[in-house]
């Protein structure tokens, strides 16, 4: 594991949370045998950093993240935001999974006012879900339901029930795992400038190389399951980033070779 | 936006495509004709003198003059009123149905073909109306009462015990074997112990209503709230709902789709008892009526209490529909009734 020490200018202090996973082992129950999924997980995002979390295919990198949102508890080990035990979910972690998940019988604006509502913020706080759908572009379709929107549509939906909340923790699942390749160019050029303006810690799992080196401060790579951290590698590069920044694509070899993929590309 | 364009062009598409929406001029040259047809109705009705002995033969030769006069107004005015023209769309059914009347009227009144009384005149069908109709009112409106007390008790019974299923593990332990004994049993087999237990026949009967509603929704809510995707649950608790936000804002509106159908099925089985209940106790209602006119073998009123009967029933559904359509908007390609 590389701990190295980040430039100040691309981290923002102040409304991100710090996240320390100590240790943290985690599985499953299934047909009556224990399948370990996590093994000896231990790292940690300073506040206002971008990680992502890398990954073969099911090798579960989900499932810690489900535990970081409080989803979920650890069989063993710890997790601490702002040094406090995670014990459940809290609207200041808001997690934004793969499928957008927004409720079919709401409009747009309704889902995005969920988390206002579930605290009783709603009534005093109603320009904050006009601000956060105006935020990822969505102020015109505010009474329109989710069957009425496309994929890249209802993610930035989703995005936006999140941002309601103001998180200081911002987990994302694969976001945009299942959006085409264009809808996921602009939404990465998005997702970093929400980033970058609001400042909270971004802790993001994907399965996508480049995305992760696009976005991230720090990838931290993870083997097949039981998943364990290989290598934590810390992308020096300011924004916007270019796909092929020679630094970039050196720590792409790097993480492909990681991933075991090295010699495909 | 395309999504949202291709959505209304659909429903637009969808509206064009449904039978009411003709407005070919066509139409409206049926509807004189169907006015034509029955000025002719009226005319033979009166003019041809009863070979039965029958009453009302004068009002109901008024009835088809009247009605075929509306309908040659109607396609006339037609070409400059657009409202009117869209009753050219009934010019067809109208069409049907005026040979249909003069043919039975033939059959019955004017060469008495048909053995009476099990085959009664137009006549006598509007002599039911225009006699007994204070007898017939009375009984729909206690049918109709009957039925919504049992109907909306059971609904209420069935959604709560629904939900309570599909929500909390220990109430299925206790509830699910109770109802798989319990729940497929017809209600009428209740019928001979519910007059015997409650004290009085109407309270017998809207317990056997009730029950007969709140199976079909119990099982059907039940299975809507367990099959609530487990993804809508996370997402609520990570923004940081507690249960009953879970219950009411979550898992109730995600069932509701099975909800209303278990409304439907409640609604229909509720008609079956309401009528077996009222035929073997309830001393009113239109069971009652149908089981009187048999005993004075009134064929006529007892097949002018089932056409009530039968509007009675298609109203009732026709409303679950409008407000299945009302909370249900967010569906996507929902069926029209």
């Amino acid at each position: 594991m590389v701990a190295l020490a980040l430039r100040d200018a691309a981290v923002h202090p102040g409304l991100g949370a710090d996240l320390d996973v100590r240790d943290v082992d985690h599985g499953f129950v299934l047909h009556g045998e224990y399948l370990p999924v996590l093994s000896e997980v231990s790292f940690s995002a300073r506040a206002g950093e971008f990680v992502a979390l890398l990954g073969p295919s099911g090798c579960g990198k989900s499932t810690l993240l489900r535990l970081v949102a409080g989803l979920d508890r650890p069989r063993q080990g710890r997790l601490l935001v702002d040094g406090a035990e995670v014990t459940g979910p809290d609207p200041s972690r808001v997690v934004v999974f793969q499928d957008p998940t927004l409720y079919p019988w709401r409009t747009v604006w309704r889902n995005a006012s969920l988390g206002l509502e579930t605290r009783g913020l709603l009534k005093q706080q109603r320009h904050r879900v006009d601000q956060a759908l105006a935020l990822v572009g969505l102020e015109s379709f505010a009474k329109a339901f989710p069957h009425q929107l496309s994929g890249g549509m209802a993610q930035r939906a989703s995005l936006a029930r999140a941002l309601v909340n103001d998180p200081r923790l911002l987990i994302l699942d694969e976001p945009l795992g299942k959006l085409d390749s264009l809808t996921r160019l602009q939404m990465q050029g998005e997702l970093t400038r929400l980033w970058q303006a609001r400042g909270f810690t971004v802790l993001m799992v994907t399965h996508d190389v480049e995305e992760a080196l696009l976005l991230a401060n720090r990838v931290i790579v993870f083997s097949d399951r039981p998943a364990r951290i290989r290598a934590d590698l810390a992308v020096d590069l300011p924004y916007p980033r270019h796909r092929d920044h020679p630094e970039l694509l050196r720590l792409r070899r790097e993480a492909l070779g990681l991933l075991g993929l090295a010699r495909d590309w | 936006m395309t999504a949202i364009a291709e959505a209304t062009s659909t429903t637009a598409g969808t509206g064009a495509l449904r039978l009411g929406d003709d407005r070919q001029p066509r139409s409206l040259g049926l509807l004189v004709v169907a006015g034509l047809l029955w000025l002719g109705l009226g005319a033979f009705v009166l003019g041809w003198a009863d070979a039965q002995e029958v009453e009302r033969t004068t009002l109901l030769g008024i009835l088809a003059l009247a009605l075929g006069g509306a309908q040659l107004l109607a396609g006339i005015g037609g070409r400059f009123a657009a409202p009117l023209a869209q009753l050219g769309r009934f010019a067809p059914w109208l069409i049907v149905l005026a040979l249909f009347f003069a043919a039975w009227e033939t059959a019955t009144a004017k060469l008495d073909l048909l053995p009476l009384p099990f085959f009664p005149s137009p006549q006598a069908f509007v002599e039911v109306y225009t006699d007994d109709w204070r007898r017939l009112g009375d009984s729909l409106l206690h049918s109709v009462w009957l039925l919504l007390r049992g109907f909306v008790i059971g609904a209420a019974v069935g959604f709560t015990i629904g939900v309570a299923l599909g929500w909390s593990k220990r109430v299925g332990y206790w509830v699910h074997p109770v109802m798989r004994l319990i729940g497929p049993l017809p209600a009428t087999a209740w019928l001979p112990l519910a007059f015997f237990i409650f004290p009085t026949s109407g309270s017998a009967s809207t317990f056997l209503i009730a029950l007969a509603t709140a199976f079909p929704l119990t099982v059907l809510t039940w299975s809507g709230v367990a099959g609530v995707q487990s993804a809508y649950y996370d997402v609520a608790r990570t923004l940081g709902a507690d249960q009953r936000f879970l219950i009411l804002k979550v898992a109730i509106p995600a069932a509701l789709p099975h909800v209303f159908v278990g409304l439907f099925m409640g609604l229909g089985s509720s008609f079956a008892v309401l009528v077996v209940a009222e035929m073997l106790g309830v001393k009113s209602g239109l069971g009652w009526y149908l089981q009187w006119a048999q005993g004075w073998a009134a064929y006529a009123n007892m097949y002018g209490a089932l056409l009530v009967m039968a509007l009675m029933c298609s109203t009732l559904i026709t409303l679950l529909f409008r407000l299945r359509d009302r909370l249900l908007a967010w569906q996507k390609g929902i069926v029209k009734w």
